[in-house]
């Protein structure tokens, strides 16, 4: 196998050019990400395969300050399809790219504060972690995680926790594995289904980091993107930061992206009762007056999810203050505290009108 | 970054295994190849079904959850003293095992020390766990994690021969379920001990729930997806559940009152008969709506939960001792009141909360259990009274659980 991975690799690059982009039965998937042809390390430097689109997300999911490159590869002559709510659906064959990095300073340190555009081409000094495929087959898609070492990443099913060097001390570094993919992409529970995450129009709905472009006109212009109704109809998420949007429509934004792959009706956390996606929810199942469920200390000691007027008294808050495994949430990919999402939720949660009981 | 852009190349022309590679700067908690902790992951992390993965005597370190996504899978240890699974280092992950698939069946192992749950199966039919020991070993503290054994929205459920120990909410718990039995478990030194929520169709006989805050809990939460009801609990042993609650204030079973055998909260069609029920201070037996302070915590309510007790069947137990401590100010003031300081409640009490729009045909609570007598409290603790009369009626019996799973025996 792994012999017949390197000859791949030799064949398909070369040690140097553009490889082809791969396609692997799923009893085959190669060791080495850049058999892939999707992203791989030239002269040191991170390489995307030509035919791929860059994207990015309004708000997206919190990880540890890391900076992150997406990337989708739909295959020649084929494209994707526009869906309303929910993730479009693709081709087989596709191959969806997130790739996390740090910004590290002349000791090779993280820097936690650092912030990027999202144009490869203004990437800095980084340190490469991580690099998640999900790669679609006839089947549905896969999830699968490689773990940077060098200059190339490797396949790590079980993923990782290591140990990171940041300018503020170490950061404990979980890589998930491949059902704590599933933890996440499975957003439909019941059926179990991986599929992307972000990949849906109220996400995508904003400008190109490359070419400042509307990402659907743009995805549509490259003739990869079909369905998809006038921009105008399409609802966008806010950005986190952007002082512009409501209060309101940052923070369910923020949910939306952070907390809805689990806390959906049809997600792992509908045990809860606490529905977070950016769908029409009554108060309660938005968390307002809400009593946990199967909480445990998660409940931080308080009542209701969210109290009108006091985040210092809400659960949902609370357990986003927190980087304790046993009551933070999300319940993975983070062990830092995202102190601005914080704070956004904070004056929210505040900003609520009404009393519980 | 160290960059060595011909180095590699030269690695890959020359190496056939291309195994070393530039050491990362970040460090790994990669173990050796031969270390079970790590093929037990890869284990789980590849399995189909059809897999039985056998984890062999000895003591197992975790760091981080393990995680098992597919069906079919049959998880088999050497014993619940013998196989243990000990996530007392653990860093990352909400759960010791986490499962969801079906058709799974887990048995003799332990799972010890997680930081949040120990084993939580969230979805899935026929699901068999048998002789699992769950411990937090430090004994009840407000630290440890919240369930030992959980499986919730799930259909065929069969948790026997276990033992749960020091959970900070309940030892077993079974959430928005289906067609369940609980036989042959032991549960102690939990908030509670075995607690059945939500859940349609239960089961729950010929387990020991001691030195629990409450020993059997059979309970409704309000705005979660499935309400339950149908729930026997028979043959079981509740004794001297009468420790500290120890749970974190905010959730459900901080409520609880300490020396709580059997509670009812906002449940219907629940019997209780042919159980043992001895020394638990506060009652042998406690109902109650989900209004009732003290009982397990007043909150608001949406208008579609129905918070009442209704149809519960209270027959041919046997109780001895308790009532005479109750575990709140509360319930105190109401004992002293009626019996003095000295004196003890009888072997159940009620709330005495009815729901206004009752049919009158509907019996809230039959007793039909010798001696034994029911406190009213009263609404709102304000006539507490004994009027057996009121609960000599019968409620149709329920018929046993049966289950499909082929682990059943």
């Amino acid at each position: 196998m792994r012999r017949f991975a390197l000859a791949a690799l030799l064949l398909l690059t070369g040690c140097g050019g553009s490889p082809a982009v791969g396609t692997f039965a799923a009893d085959a998937y190669p060791e080495r990400l850049s058999a892939w042809g999707i992203v791989w390390k030239e002269d040191g430097a991170l390489e995307l395969a030509p035919q791929s689109f860059v994207y990015d997300l309004n708000t997206a999911l919190f990880t540890d300050y890391a900076l992150k490159l997406r990337t989708i590869y739909i295959p020649p002559d084929s494209r994707a399809s526009y869906v309303d709510y929910e993730a479009f659906e693709f081709p087989v064959g596709s191959i969806v790219s997130k790739t996390f990095m740090y910004a590290v300073d002349d000791k090779g340190r993280a820097l936690l504060d650092a912030s990027w555009d999202g144009n490869p081409a203004t990437l800095g000094k980084t340190e490469v972690i991580e690099t998640r495929l999900l790669v679609r087959q006839a089947e549905g898609w896969d999830a699968l995680p490689y773990v940077w070492r060098g200059d190339d990443a490797y396949l790590s099913i079980t993923g990782d926790l290591m140990t990171l060097p940041t300018t503020t001390g170490d950061l404990n570094y979980l890589v998930p594995s491949k059902n704590e993919c599933a933890s996440c992409h499975a957003t439909n529970h019941t059926s179990g289904a991986i599929q992307p995450v972000g990949i849906k129009a109220r996400h995508l709905h904003r400008a190109h980091p490359v070419t400042g472009e509307n990402q659907i006109t743009l995805w549509e212009a490259r003739g990869q993107l079909t369905g998809a109704p006038a921009l105008a109809d399409i609802s966008a998420n806010a950005l986190w930061g952007n002082a512009e949007a409501s209060l309101e429509h940052r923070a369910r934004s923020y949910l939306d992206i952070n907390c809805g792959h689990c806390h959906n009706p049809q997600g792992a956390a509908d045990t809860s009762g606490l529905l977070l996606d950016y769908q029409v929810h009554e108060p309660g199942a938005l968390g307002v007056c809400k009593a946990p469920i199967a909480a445990g200390r998660g409940s931080g000691g308080f009542l209701y999810s969210i109290v009108p007027g006091a985040a210092d008294r809400s659960i949902l808050t609370f357990r986003m203050s927190t980087s304790d495994p046993a009551t933070m949430m999300p319940e993975l990919g983070r062990t830092l505290v995202h102190e601005e999402g914080l704070s956004l939720l904070n004056r929210w949660v505040d900003s609520l009108q009404g009393e519980c009981l | 970054m160290t960059i060595r852009p011909y180095a590699i190349c030269i690695a890959l022309l020359a190496v056939a295994g291309c195994s070393e590679q530039t050491p990362p700067a970040a460090s790994s908690e990669s173990a050796p190849a031969e270390d079970f902790t790590t093929t037990l992951r890869t284990a789980l992390e590849t399995a189909k079904p059809g897999d039985v993965i056998d984890i062999p005597e000895g003591r197992y370190e975790f760091k981080r959850s393990l995680v098992l996504k597919s069906d079919g899978v049959t998880i088999r240890g050497q014993g619940m003293d013998k196989s243990v699974l000990s996530f007392a280092g653990q860093i990352a992950g909400a759960e010791g095992l986490s499962v969801s698939g079906s058709d799974f069946l887990i048995e003799d192992l332990a799972i010890e020390d997680t930081v949040g749950d120990a084993l939580k199966v969230n979805e899935g039919n026929n699901i068999v766990i048998r002789r699992v020991r769950t411990e937090w070993t430090n004994g009840p503290d407000v630290n440890n994690g919240a369930y030992g054994i959980y499986p919730v929205q799930t259909t065929n459920v069969l948790v026997e021969g276990s033992i749960a120990i020091a959970a900070s909410d309940a030892g077993i718990y079974v959430g928005q379920s289906r067609d369940v039995i609980v036989r042959n478990n032991e549960a102690r030194d939990n908030v509670a001990g075995i607690e059945i929520e939500n859940t349609i169709g239960a089961d729950v006989y010929e387990n020991l729930a001691e030195n629990n805050t409450g020993g059997i809990l059979v309970f409704n939460m309000p705005q979660i997806p499935q309400r339950g009801h149908s729930t026997r609990v028979y043959n079981n042993k509740v004794i001297a559940n009468n420790t500290e609650n120890f749970a974190a204030p905010g959730t459900a079973v901080s409520g609880v009152p300490k020396g709580s055998g059997i509670i009812i909260n906002s449940n219907d069609r629940v019997e209780i008969f042919a159980n043992e029920v001895s020394d638990n201070e506060t009652a042998n037996v406690l109902i109650s709506s989900y209004f009732s302070a003290n009982y397990a915590g007043q909150r608001e309510l949406a208008e579609s939960f129905d918070p009442y007790p209704e149809e519960i069947y209270i027959y041919d137990n046997t109780f001895s001792g308790g009532g005479n401590a109750p575990g709140s100010d509360y319930l105190v003031q109401v004992r002293d009141a009626v019996y003095g300081p000295e004196g003890a409640f009888p072997d159940i009490i009620w709330d005495g909360i009815v729901s206004p729009e009752k049919p009158v045909e509907l019996n809230v609570i039959c007793v039909q259990n010798g001696e034994a007598e029911l406190l009213n409290t009263g609404n709102g603790f304000a006539n507490p009274s004994v009027d057996m009369a009121t609960h000599d009626c019968d409620v149709p019996k329920l018929a046993a659980i049966e289950l499909e799973a082929a682990g059943a025996e």
